[in-house]
């Protein structure tokens, strides 16, 4: 019998900062190995966010860049406009992406920038220590919101695959998990086609992947997985809300 | 080559051009919207990339990713605009990469007016963003300025891997003059193989480039700000330019002044001159690094009994110049803002009234 796993040779042979339990290493993982299997490592520029994934550029074995906080689709625009022929990936958080980073993604995915987006929703920020995010979920606890989030306050939490499908311009845009063996393959599937089809110079790709933030949340990572099962993927619902018309080839 | 008649904020669109750059990003903002209405005609004839950005935040960092890939690339914008690409200017600061930033500057502070001014200076000279950067700062002072200091930016930009600004004005956007574009000025970008994230195939290399501002250990951030400081060093030997008008004279007066202003000053020299007074005027064309040992020599001439600074601001400019002259003469000062621009009659009364 071959060899059925190894180490993407898009990513660092280094350990993480990663807490124990993140979801973090595995998106990496991914993400590498779509890079591996279209055999783009050469041409690919990353940018990291600010975050938890700020040091994501430790990670991945590819030219990387590194943006300020939110700034990385506007970065990602001035990459491939004036050079197309790299493959551009941002990787963001929910605090980086669908709080401070709003404007710049809504506008890039409007344009139908052609780069893909990993979008990390994790319910909460990280980095900074448990703040409340965009996507936190009502009564969920943080420490800007002690007693839960309260949503006739600060609103209902952000669906940016459903805000993002919305848009007109032609996309890709799903949701996928990794709280699973078989969400994390078919999140792999969802990575590696984002990737085609800027390859192909189809359209803008986003790829949501609800993952876990054991620390932040106050859980095992067991618990976490069981949480985010119960509490997010029913507001959170998995699934394509974009894909690019096909073309007959 | 025949000179042509253009608008300042049209030539430096053509200026960026003829430089070689074909990569322009920008917000709309009053007084410089004819740059992006010019270059999205011409840069598609060039084969470059024009694109409107939803925000100066967002162009900011456009303009830094464009840069980070190693590609010429410019912005232009005017005062409140530019104040939103400080965060941007900051980062590609830290990041050290080339870029061209052109401030038309209009009246502030908030939004101000849409006349000209020179309220940004400390904006431009002194920080704007956060962090220990300069800008290395040129002021043209008008058309044809603005298109040679255009022109010279990119390859300043690239020498010294980090942002360039021109200060103008909106009075050099908004007006026409004859100008030319010397073939000279144009030149080659440099190899970025070595520091640009610019796809490890592009340089045949298996060593993948980073371009960040994050350096959490101390020593390595320390290092990060004392290889800018160095380059500031070498930017005060190296880049300093200033033009001194009837300096040769036994002038009485020093001016300090530059862009749109000094303009005026010369005609009121001049005016001076015939009535038997006679002033002089050190104008800096580099605003950072400072003509600070230029200032001091032409302050201290025997002749000289007083400086001033008179500028389109509140008094800016003139805190560089007290600290370059040292006290060894009064340093006056005489501005307008909010886009009046002194009169050469109000000029000649203020230099009098020192005497």
């Amino acid at each position: 019998m071959g060899k059925t796993f190894t180490t993407p040779k898009a990513l660092s042979k280094t350990h993480t900062h990663y807490c124990p339990g993140c979801t973090h290493g595995i998106v990496h993982r991914l993400v590498a190995e779509a890079i591996d299997d279209l055999g783009i490592q050469g041409k690919t520029v990353g940018i990291a966010p600010v975050g938890c994934a700020v040091l994501a550029y430790n990670y991945f074995d590819c030219d990387f860049q590194e943006a300020a906080h939110g700034r990385a689709p506007a970065m990602a625009t001035g990459i491939k406009r004036v050079r197309p022929d790299l493959m551009v990936f941002t990787y963001q958080g929910d605090g980086d992406l669908a709080s401070i980073g709003m404007g710049e993604i809504i506008h890039a995915a409007n344009r139908g920038e052609k780069f893909t987006t990993i979008f990390i929703n994790n319910a909460i920020y990280g980095m900074t220590g448990g703040q409340m995010a965009p996507t936190t979920m009502g009564g969920q606890r943080a420490t800007t919101a002690p007693a839960g989030r309260n949503t006739a306050d600060t609103g209902m939490p952000l669906r940016m695959a459903n805000l993002l499908g919305e848009l007109v311009t032609p996309g890709y845009i799903t949701r996928q998990a990794v709280l699973k063996p078989q969400q994390v393959n078919k999140a792999k599937k969802a990575i590696k086609q984002a990737f085609q089809y800027q390859m192909e110079d189809r359209c803008f790709s986003f790829v949501e992947v609800v993952s876990t933030c054991p620390t932040n949340w106050g859980m095992t990572p067991l618990d976490a997985l069981k949480w985010a099962e119960e509490t997010l993927l029913p507001y959170y619902e998995l699934g394509d809300y974009k894909v690019p018309e096909e073309i007959d080839s | 080559m025949a000179k042509v008649l253009m608008k300042g904020n049209e030539a430096i669109g053509e200026a960026a051009i003829r430089a070689g750059c074909k990569n322009y990003f920008a917000y709309p903002i009053t007084p410089q919207s004819e740059v992006a209405e010019y270059l999205v005609k011409r840069l598609p004839e060039e084969g470059g990339v024009f694109l409107q950005g939803e925000s100066e935040v967002a162009v900011g960092y456009m303009i830094f990713g464009a840069s980070a890939a190693g590609e010429r690339v410019m912005t232009t914008s005017s005062s409140p605009g530019i104040s939103l690409m400080g965060e941007a200017i900051s980062y590609i600061a830290a990041a050290q990469c080339p870029a061209v930033f052109v401030n038309i500057v209009r009246g502030g502070p908030g939004l101000g007016g849409i006349l000209p001014s020179q309220g940004d200076y400390f904006q431009a000279v002194k920080g704007g963003g956060h962090g220990d950067y300069h800008l290395l700062v040129m002021a043209p002072d008008g058309v044809q300025e603005a298109v040679e200091m255009t022109m010279q930016a990119f390859s300043l930009a690239e020498k010294y891997r980090g942002p360039v600004m021109i200060m103008g004005d909106g009075l050099i956007g908004q007006m026409m003059e004859p100008v030319e574009f010397p073939d000279d000025l144009k030149t080659e970008p440099t190899n970025k193989d070595d520091w640009a994230t610019n796809g490890m195939n592009s340089r045949n290399s298996k060593q993948r480039n980073l371009v960040k501002s994050l350096f959490l250990d101390p020593t390595a951030l320390n290092d990060n700000n004392l290889a800018l400081k160095a380059k500031y060093a070498q930017m005060k030997k190296e880049e300093v330019r200033f033009e001194l008008y009837n300096g040769d004279t036994d002038y009485q007066v020093l001016i300090t002044s530059y862009g749109t202003m000094s303009r005026v000053c010369r005609t009121a020299i001049d005016q001076l001159k015939e009535a038997g007074i006679e002033v002089a005027m050190l104008r800096p064309k580099t605003l950072f690094p400072f003509p600070e040992k230029a200032v001091f020599e032409a302050a201290c001439k025997d002749s000289c009994k007083a400086v001033i600074s008179i500028e389109m601001s509140m008094g800016q400019m003139v805190e560089d110049v007290e600290r370059c002259v040292k006290g060894r003469r009064p340093v006056a000062f005489y501005g307008e803002c909010g886009g009046d621009i002194p009169s050469p009659e109000k000029i000649i009364d203020i230099i009098k009234g020192l005497l």
